[in-house]
């Protein structure tokens, strides 16, 4: 099969190409095509039927014409070779080398679609990772093998917080150091630039896999990037026994190339022009995050994504909320009042926190605390909103305590700086410094005994 | 033998004369399972539960003349199940942490030996009637098995097995079927999972659901038997809702069906269950609880199937006489499975490219929750609550809406609430019940006569407070009177001493009936007679400062739902406490006047 060349296409369509009389070709084959120049592209069959054949050109079909365009079927599906050397490398979306090195020779290769993990497989995720960033560590815990994504917008310094947390992120007594997947889709190349730069400079790059399709790089081969990239997570996760952190980004411009092939195949449309699929597409990349039961290794994955128009109902994020654990949202009025990492504390939420949180883990009175922050603060902007509308003069006396809790906790807790490190005994102290601006009586989330033991109440309620 | 024509995603065209609508086919080398859901002139659709990729047109495709159907007998409980009935675990043993493909495994071990105990009334000689019940095994220590003749099958008995150790593949009994043939009857039979099983007649239910959850049971009270939905933006806290019937729910079989969602929820279940005790049994959750797992990034197709094996497992066991909650997270996961088949056979979409049948199926999957005489003789019930996930938390998307004029009970999950930590995070003024009338019966018979006012005054209460907070964000509290802020401060009372409850909480988790009552009895008498004080002239503020509130905020977790003589006995501080502001604000008054 893999010898035979055709010349048989029979249209072209945006990154779609049609075959016709071409036979037995298997869905999700690769396909390697070379036009007339002798320029090489890769595609991926995405339909086929004895009459017509559907190609997806990866790196677009510019300057393809129908008469001298060669195609060739390989009867395999998209591969990844994989060994250690891995590490410390440059790839494309396919997971050809960038770095001017040569590609990875193994006999060990995976289809980059892999297979879903049997959920009686899974073990569940409950090791807490210090990220050294209160609001991440104190109010929404990342545990390993957990998918924390960050929803983000245009300007805001998601990268500097994932950079951050990329740097930072260990988990308590164990030194034991992450490897990293870094997976960039359709990035600038001074975003790309500063990641590594932030890896040289950390001088972990030797612990670093980057799968890397610049802005201007043919956008269809995002389609395929964060499936390469998780297949070689797997690989280091599950059979050398690194913890692995993965770095996606951005989501979006994943999603959008997903539309862009949807569209021209003629798929039903369901929000905003995204396919119905949506979900489930995102899905089969997030859910490659995690533990096995019998595996030394895990994955842990912050993708990035930014929200069109910073609207958190848009198909992306909405649909990956609901499937990530959680979600750390990042605030343009925090970042415009320069609180920095400007994490909108209400609405970011980790769903594994609760089991790797509390006495064993980090401290007996975290999760109490976690609630009581989030039930405080919370009531603080509401009494915030009140006195844009009344003047805080005419606020209660308790009201006011609240602003000032508010204030503080921006100023305080929310922010620190992007080499600033707490510990996490440091932000639950924290976390009590602040909760001390109110009265015992406000606190009804934390215990008796936490309140004995940790607040120091002065004035009076 | 037929070929496959054109692979289309989950969709394979295939060529096969005679093949028939809804036959299960096996496809190709792999020997993909699919099912055919459209005829074309010579060509049938089928859809496939497991991943099409590397498919070739021209392979082979085999009919396998009978519809989806599950295997029923003893041995489902305690095992999670994919969305087409193999269980997870004899996946794993076969193929590893990934699920490979074209694997063929039955449901029901064949090896596991039951001891089997015959019903002393069917006797050789005794005509079997469809769904009979032929003897008993224990499933597991608390869940006692009725073995069922297949719904479908009659005549006269000529063998019955003793009592004894089978397997379930051995023959129980034997029978002359009306028409004349022999039948072999098993421990286990089949049945079509999209057809619902037969039973005798309908019964009307009574009794409350109880799932331990105040906000649910008190408030939004559904019925065994009834439907519910529980829908909800991401981050709302829908899993955790369900998570908690599921754990507290006082039937007698849980089914938990993961439709769409994520692997680690399912392994949390699988993880704590077994851990946690069945507050009315005493025994292990997990003896009475079984998974249909097909998780987010299993195939699309079997996701669609997933609903229905569950349903008819759980009607089985309603079959039986026992009463069973299914469990569907989600709801829309499914519905999006129907989108996406739809759209690949080019059918027209109407809303949001859902297709125009969404909500009858939707209609038609829902009715199959209902109390029902069985065709044994006894009374069972199926209980079903589906999770919603609405796109961007808009209930009105079509999922949502359609379901929404379906189920009788409504509990809608607010992200302003969830926002705050304020779980379980169900919103009094969007929630709705058409059972609270029959559950204030049992309620009034079993725990207090008061039940049926209190759940009333608690209610306007809240919807009382909700005008009155939209007042001070125009105008700030000073607007208000002493009393309308007494009602703020009672509302407050109302949600985070009763509505809230923390299900990390060992004590707080699972809240009994007796102490529902007491703890919203307790509050709306401490507003009661706070309110009649402030008549007397006491400033509201003075009331507030007493802190009283702060202790009854702490009482849903301190008192255990064995012990509530705390609640008598804070009740009676604050009485006292009032009782000596009343003597002291009347004298005043009366010295004034």
């Amino acid at each position: 099969m893999s010898e035979l060349e055709y010349r048989k296409v029979s249209s072209i369509h945006g990154a779609l190409m049609f075959l016709k009389g071409v036979e037995g070709v298997g869905l999700g084959d690769r396909v390697a095509i070379r036009d007339k120049d002798g320029r090489r592209r890769n595609g991926q069959v995405i339909r086929t039927s004895r009459e017509v054949v559907l190609v997806q050109v990866f790196e677009g079909t510019d300057s393809l014409d129908l008469e001298n365009t060669w195609v060739r079927f390989l009867d395999q599906p998209f591969e990844l070779a994989l060994s250690p050397d891995l590490l410390g490398r440059n790839f494309n979306g396919i997971g050809e080398p960038r770095d001017d090195r040569p590609p990875i020779i193994s006999s060990l290769r995976r289809n980059v679609n892999g297979s879903p993990v049997n959920p009686a497989a899974r073990a569940y995720p409950r090791e807490f990772i210090q990220t050294g960033i209160s609001t991440i560590d104190g109010l929404n815990s990342l545990v390993r093998g957990q998918k924390l994504p960050v929803f983000s917008g245009s300007g805001l310094p998601h990268n500097r917080l994932a950079a951050q947390i990329v740097r930072q992120a260990r988990l308590p007594g164990d030194s034991s150091n992450f490897v990293i997947v870094f997976a960039a889709m359709g990035v600038s190349f001074s975003d790309a630039r500063f990641f590594e730069h932030e890896f040289e400079s950390s001088g972990v790059l030797r612990n670093v896999v980057m799968f890397i399709n610049l802005a201007n790089d043919p956008p269809m081969e995002r389609l395929i990037l964060p499936r390469t990239a998780l297949t070689a997570a797997e690989y280091l996760a599950y059979e050398l026994d690194h913890h692995v952190l993965v770095v996606i980004t951005d989501m979006t411009n994943y999603a959008e190339a997903l539309r862009e092939v949807a569209t021209e195949k003629g798929d039903v449309p369901s929000r905003k022009g995204y396919p119905g699929y949506l979900y489930s597409d995102l899905a089969e990349i997030y859910e490659r995050a995690g533990r096995l039961r019998d595996r030394h290794g895990s994955i842990t994955m912050i993708p990035i994504l930014s929200m069109p128009s910073d609207d958190i109902t848009h198909p992306i994020p909405d649909l990956s909320g609901y499937i990530t654990e959680g979600q750390i949202v990042l605030s343009r009025e925090l970042h415009s009042k320069s609180v920095y990492p400007p994490v909108n504390v209400p609405p970011s939420l980790s769903r594994l926190m609760k089991d790797g949180i509390g006495k064993d883990d980090t401290r007996e009175d975290h999760p109490r605390v976690a609630s009581q922050l989030y039930a405080s603060y919370t009531r603080a902007l509401e009494a915030r909103n009140l006195a844009s509308i009344i003047g805080s003069e005419e606020l209660s006396e308790r009201d006011r305590r609240y602003l000032e809790f508010a204030d503080h906790f921006e100023s305080s807790f929310v922010r620190q700086g992007a080499d600033e490190e707490r510990n996490i005994i440091e932000t639950l102290d924290l976390a009590w410094a602040l909760l001390s601006l109110l009265p015992p009586s406000a606190l009804s989330r934390v215990s008796e005994e936490d309140l004995h033991k940790y607040h120091s109440w002065d004035g009076s309620s | 033998m037929g070929e496959v024509i054109e692979v289309n995603g989950p969709i394979v065209t295939i060529r096969q004369p005679g093949i028939r609508n809804g036959e299960q086919v096996k496809i190709g080398r792999m020997n993909l399972i699919g099912e055919v859901i459209h005829l074309r002139e010579k060509d049938a659709l089928v859809q496939v539960y497991e991943s099409t990729e590397s498919l070739h047109p021209g392979e082979q495709v085999e009919g396998l003349g009978h519809p989806l159907t599950v295997e029923l007998g003893p041995g489902l409980l305690g095992q999670i199940f994919d969305g087409v009935q193999r269980p997870l675990d004899k996946i794993m043993q076969m193929s590893g942490e990934h699920i490979s493909r074209g694997l063929e495994i039955s449901a029901l071990d064949r090896e596991r030996v039951w001891h089997y105990l015959p019903d002393p009334e069917i006797v050789v000689g005794k005509r079997l009637r469809g769904g009979e019940i032929l003897g008993t095994v224990m499933e597991t220590e608390s869940i006692e098995h009725r073995v069922l003749a297949p719904p479908d099958c009659s005549g006269e008995i000529i063998e019955h097995a003793p009592e004894g150790d089978y397997c379930i593949d051995e023959i129980i009994v034997r029978l002359r079927l009306d028409d004349g043939p022999i039948e072999s009857l098993k421990m286990y039979h089949h049945w079509p999972v999209r057809q619902p099983r037969p039973y005798h007649s309908r019964a009307s239910s009574g009794l409350p659901l109880i799932t331990g959850q105040r906000i649910l049971d008190t408030f939004f009270p559904m019925l065994k038997g009834g439907k519910a939905a529980v829908p909800g933006p991401f981050g709302a806290g829908k899993t955790i809702v369900q998570q908690q019937i599921a754990r507290w729910a006082n039937a007698d079989i849980v089914l938990y069906v993961g439709c769409g969602e994520r692997g680690n929820e399912l392994v949390e279940i699988l993880q704590t269950f077994p851990k946690l005790t069945d507050p009315y049994t005493g025994r292990s959750l997990m003896e009475r609880t079984f998974l249909v797992a097909n998780t987010s990034n299993m195939p699309v197709v079997a996701r669609e199937a997933s609903i229905y094996v569950g349903v008819t497992m759980a009607e089985y066991y309603r079959d039986q006489g026992y009463d069973v909650v299914m469990v569907a997270d989600s709801t829309s996961r499914w519905a999006e499975a129907l989108r996406e088949v739809a759209g690949r056979l080019g059918q027209m979409p109407v809303e949001e490219g859902y297709p125009a049948y969404l909500a009858s199926r939707l209609a038609a999957f829902y009715e199959r929750a209902g109390t029902v005489n069985t065709l044994a003789g006894n009374h069972g019930s199926v209980s079903l609550i589906g999770a919603v996930s609405p796109p961007g938390g808009d209930f009105s998307e079509p999922v949502t809406s359609h379901t929404k004029e379906i189920i009788r009970t409504f509990w809608a999950l607010s992200k302003p609430l969830a926002d705050a930590r304020h779980y379980p995070a169900v919103s009094w003024l969007e929630s709705f019940t058409d059972y609270a009338e029959r559950a204030a019966i049992w309620w009034s018979e079993n725990v207090s006569q008061q039940w049926g006012l209190r759940r009333q005054q608690a209610l306007s209460l809240l919807a009382e407070a909700d005008e009155l907070e939209r007042i001070v964000n125009l105008v700030g509290p000073e607007a208000l009177s002493s009393s309308q802020r007494w009602v703020l401060e009672s509302s407050g009372l109302i949600k985070e001493a009763v509505l809230q409850q923390n299900a990390l909480d060992p004590v707080d988790s699972y809240c009994s009936p007796e102490k529902q009552f007491q703890l919203l009895d307790l509050v709306l008498r401490y507003h009661k007679s706070g309110g009649e004080l402030i008549g007397l002239g006491v400033p509201v503020e003075q009331l507030i400062e007493l802190e009283f509130g702060v202790g009854l905020k702490r009482l849903k977790s301190t008192v255990t739902n064995e012990d509530l003589s705390p609640l008598e006995d804070y009740a009676l501080k604050i009485r006292q406490c009032f009782d000596a502001m009343r003597v002291e604000y009347s004298n005043d008054s009366g010295a004034a006047s």
